[in-house]
């Protein structure tokens, strides 16, 4: 095997957020104790750069490191909602990270080191390199959700996320084990070759064995019912800016391998098709009706935005049920809306939560409308968009997806998934309610906010308007990617 | 002119203006957040008025269209029209917007700015659902307004406020799910979201659909609509909402919110599904007259003032779906007058029972008593205006009940009847109510202090009484408006009642047009005859 350039190259963006990841750690012993939040700058700055790049890379596209990596318009786009997600976390970091005493340089290389992983995850075609990016990002990530040392929360959090964690990347690699055995290959395009041209070669029971152990593995990534179990407890218990990336980031990257697997390799695979099919269909009504029941009794915002977080990934696994270039495309469309408003939300609510987050129940929040309406009006335009209101992008992320479920005739799924988008919208108004309806003193922090957290939140709003009234940009984009596996 | 050609993006987006000048005023100054609110529904009311000038009667068609390509996947228009249906629906809620703003002057004392600014967005959000031809647009207003009337409940109501505007919400939004299948259940099959384009394909047979297709798309669209009416088992969240939410809620939501039912099924369900509007009339107009015996039956009983206009609302909504499944002109013709004329009668029930909430800080019945002898004037209004509620002939209620009985017993003579029963219990809980607070003797030492009609509640009281007794007397104007667009209806439900328009008589082209159509453009086994 030879090396050329064009094989770093294209890996370029990945090699960036390493590099400033590790000259973040080289840094950090040179930086004063309280002058921490420069390196969450440079953090920035190596996330910008290789926002950037990989932009620039849409006009090199192509295999890298003998077929392992695909620089193709699917991995560039996922690439560049993982860096907008980074971004945000950061610039919603750094003011959370002084407040509450704990601002160590670690931190944002952690966050690089996650972004990497989750780069590698979504650019390979090669089932061991998303393996490993699957490691890189999950280890960095069980880092991060104990990062509050000191806080007993956050220790079960961790705890919690690396046991059932590495349980679930140990399914995921026996199931590459089995498509190895199958296959003679764990190289994904390579796999649809020979499932397309030679359907009769394996046999469908260790077809969906494999298919079924992957699909485990990745939905305890993406916490999707019934391996959502662990979701409510680590989110509750991480940082609340850590929260907002682990809701978003791993997840988009497990869903864009979910997708190059199943929708790509063994979505042409008839034999098996029935019960990918089915094991889609029942884990995405269980993850919705799951999800949005049990935020209904939630009296902690960090945990009912946990519940409503497997909620939406149920709906995102309508779009994968869906299949296809259209449902593809939606979901895509769907973990950038996500993305906008769930980060958006988790920042604000750090921000919100005051010192060492003591303040994170429904009734805390009663009156802050009153007493600072800006952010009031900003996290209910989340919970809106959440909650999937037409003018927000929420709306037309569900449309989307439950459009491309009608196409495949799934009108019984798009009917539970709708009945279940309006029962979310109580848990969403529960907090609306407590902001603008309760009458009382607010116990949540009334400090203003901070400015970088305020471009990050300002930010996420324009996109939530951006897309949820010219979704049309996106969408086309989205759908006119080049992928050879749909 | 460049304006006249959006003048329907004006008049929707002008309380929106409103609403954003508002929101920069300084929060101490309330009476300035008034005066803007108050210029700001006035121009819209004016700009309504305008339509009324500009719009031609005989026009078969939508009028004032504007239509832009606004999101190209799925393809969906910035399409907007009106017809004669539309258009004093609009009108309607230029006319009760002011009137909110000023029965709100001296009532709502905290956070006046967000309350004008949720009272404009709301009007903005209901003239975008009348003026929609998209359905996409039109789902897009319909579900935004949901949210100012959700904190106007919510933060400004009384009582069980929270629990009334979740209510509200919820149920609202069942209904809008699924209409939304609905919509895009059309638009796969169609291509487009276009109304008139969808309408055009189904009307042509381009678009055939089964008859279990059809039935599903009907109720899915019906439900969402038979919610917001209310249509009898589904009214439940209308007392709650009704009852504690603060005056200008409670007129809006009488006033127009509960018409966009009932015109979202002139509109969208029978033209669109003609045959399953057909097969399900029967069951639809027997729910209607439960709403009217019930909703009468309801309100005898009700202790509190608003709770009893919130139920009359139930039994006078009841009397429009049964006019508009008596699928005749006189029917049909008689519940687009009962909607507006309930719209003002009402929202000015409303208005006065706020007037004497702000006074006595009660609305049990049992708390007033002859408050005839204390405040004259006032109790002149309301008199006038129950009247105006009951149906009494040459005032407003009469003539749309009037029309829709006729129509009722066209249809089937029990309907009629039944619906006749109403009238006069409706004359029952009405005058009792007034007997018990106005009449007699005063009880409440409390009730002799209170303080007449000042000029800001005389002149709005002038204002609605002059449409009650002007709409009594002189509906002609009203009803040519909208002879067109219940033709249009009616051609596509029941084309033999077109033909055979035997009480009024049409004009000459317009009929001659309307017969031509029936004779072209319909499926076989279009002629009705229940």
């Amino acid at each position: 095997m030879s090396l050329s350039y064009a094989d770093f190259i294209r890996i370029l963006p990945e090699l960036l957020l390493a590099g400033f990841a590790l000259l973040i750690m080289m840094l950090e012993p040179f930086t004063p104790l309280g002058r921490k939040t420069i390196l969450g700058w440079v953090a920035v700055a190596g996330v910008v750069l290789a926002g950037i790049t990989a932009a620039a890379l849409a006009w090199f596209q192509g295999p890298a490191f003998s077929d392992s990596i695909s620089n193709d318009g699917y991995s560039i786009y996922l690439i560049e909602l993982l860096l907008l997600i980074a971004a945000l976390t950061l610039l919603g970091s750094m003011a959370y990270l002084e407040r509450d005493a704990v601002d160590h340089g670690e931190y944002y290389a952690l966050i690089l080191m996650a972004t990497v992983g989750g780069a590698f995850m979504v650019a390979s075609t090669e089932l061991i390199m998303v393996f490993i990016g699957l490691e890189i990002s999950s280890i960095s990530t069980y880092i991060l959700a104990g990062y509050k040392r000191g806080e007993m929360q956050s220790n079960e959090s961790s705890v919690k996320y690396f046991l059932l964690g590495s349980f679930a990347t140990a399914f995921f690699l026996y199931g590459i084990a089995f498509v190895y055995g199958l296959t003679g290959t764990t190289n994904l395009d390579v796999v649809r070759e020979i499932l397309v041209n030679s359907p009769a070669s394996a046999s469908p029971q260790l077809l969906w064995l494999a298919v079924v152990l992957m699909f485990v593995g990745l939905a305890f990534k993406v916490s999707t019912a019934p391996f959502q179990i662990w979701t409510p407890d680590v989110y509750q218990g991480a940082p609340a800016p850590v929260t907002a990336y682990l809701s978003t980031a791993p997840k988009a990257a497990a869903f864009a391998v979910l997708m190059r697997i199943l929708v790509g390799s063994f979505g042409h695979v008839s034999a098996a098709g029935g019960v990918i099919f089915w094991m889609l269909w029942i884990s995405a009504v269980l993850t919705m009706c799951l999800g949005n029941l049990a935020a209904l009794w939630q009296s902690d915002v960090k945990r009912l935005l946990a519940y409503s977080s497997i909620a939406h990934a149920g709906y995102v696994l309508v779009g994968i049920t869906a299949g296809g270039a259209e449902g593809t495309s939606a979901v895509l469309f769907y973990l950038a809306g996500y993305a906008l408003m769930n980060v958006g939300a988790f920042i604000l609510l750090a921000h919100l939560a005051g010192a060492d987050e003591r303040r994170t129940e429904v009734q805390d929040f009663t009156g802050l409308a009153a007493e600072r309406p800006g952010m009031a009006a900003c996290l209910t335009i989340f919970m809106l968009s959440l909650a999937g209101f037409p003018s927000t992008v929420g709306f037309f992320a569900k449309f989307y997806v439950f459009r491309s479920a009608m196409h495949a005739h799934l009108t019984g799924l798009t009917v539970i998934a709708l009945l279940n988008s309006v029962v979310s919208v109580y848990y969403y108004l529960r907090i609306v309610v407590a902001m603008y309806m309760g009458q009382g003193k607010t116990q949540v922090s009334e400090a203003s906010v901070p400015r970088a957290l305020s471009f990050a939140i300002a930010v996420s709003l324009v996109g939530i308007f951006f897309l949820g009234l010219f979704p049309s940009g996106l969408l086309r984009d989205l759908t006119s990617l080049q992928v050879p596996w749909l | 002119m460049a304006l006249t050609d959006h003048i329907l993006t004006i008049a929707t987006f002008l309380p929106l203006v409103g609403a954003a000048i508002i929101a920069f005023l300084p929060r101490e100054n309330n009476g300035r957040v008034r005066a803007v609110a108050l210029i700001f529904s006035l121009l819209t009311f004016a700009v309504t008025l305008i339509l009324i000038f500009g719009f031609s009667r005989a026009a078969d068609g939508f009028q004032f269209e504007e239509n832009y390509a606004w999101i190209t996947s799925p393809p969906i228009h910035y399409h907007m029209g009106i017809d004669g249906l539309s258009l004093i629906l609009i009108v309607l809620t230029g006319f009760l917007t002011p009137l909110c703003v000023l029965v709100s002057w001296t009532g709502i004392t905290e956070r006046t700015k967000e309350f004008h600014i949720f009272l404009l967005a709301l009007e903005a959000g209901v003239i975008g659902v009348f003026v929609s031809l998209d359905l996409f647009l039109f789902f897009v207003f319909w579900e935004v307004m949901l949210i100012p009337m959700y904190f106007l409940i919510g933060i400004w109501g009384h009582g069980r406020k929270v629990y009334a505007a979740v209510k509200f919400i919820l149920y609202t939004m069942v209904g809008s799910a699924l209409m939304l299948v609905g919509i895009i259940f059309l638009y796969e099959r169609s291509g487009s979201f276009d109304y008139p384009q969808i309408l055009a394909q189904l009307s042509d047979g381009s678009l055939p659909l089964t008859h279990t297709t059809e039935s599903l798309l009907f109720w899915a669209f019906l439900i969402a609509f038979a919610i917001k009416v209310p249509l009898f088992p589904l009214h439940t969240w209308l007392p709650d909402a009704h009852t504690e939410a603060p005056t200008a809620g409670s007129v809006i939501l009488a006033g127009v919110l509960l018409k966009m039912g009932t015109y979202g099924m002139l509109r969208f369900c029978l033209p669109l599904f003609p045959s399953a509007s057909r097969e399900f009339a029967g069951i639809l107009s027997v729910l209607a007259v439960i709403g009217i015996i019930y909703g009468a039956l309801v309100s005898m009983v009700q202790p509190d003032l608003k709770r009893l206009v919130a139920y009359s609302s139930v039994a006078h909504l009841g009397f429009v779906v049964l006019g508009i499944f008596a699928f005749n002109i006189q029917g049909m013709e008689g519940a687009i007058y009962q909607m507006v004329s309930h719209g003002v009668s009402t929202g000015a029930l409303f208005m006065m029972v706020g007037m004497l909430y702000d006074r006595r800080h009660t609305r049990l019945i049992k708390d007033f008593g002859g408050l005839g002898t204390t405040i004259p004037v006032f109790s002149t209004f309301f008199m006038i205006v129950t009247l105006s509620s009951l149906g009494l002939p040459m005032l407003n209620g009469f003539v749309g009940e009037f029309l829709i009985i006729i129509g009722a017993f066209h249809a089937r003579v029990l309907w009629g009847s039944l619906a006749a029963v109403g009238v006069i219990l409706a004359a029952v809980y009405l005058l009792w109510m007034y007997q018990r607070v106005f009449l007699g003797e005063v009880t409440d030492e409390k009730n002799r202090q209170i303080p007449d009609c000042n000029r800001r509640e005389k002149w709005m009281l002038v204002a609605t009484v002059a449409v009650i007794i002007f709409m009594g007397i002189y509906p002609q104007p009203f009803l040519r408006q909208m002879d067109v667009s219940v033709a249009r209806v009616l051609t596509r439900v029941n084309p033999a009642a077109v033909a055979a328009r035997n009480i009024k008589a049409p004009a000459a082209g317009v009929a001659s047009r309307i017969a031509a159509t029936s004779r072209q453009g319909l499926p076989a086994g279009g002629g009705a005859s229940r």
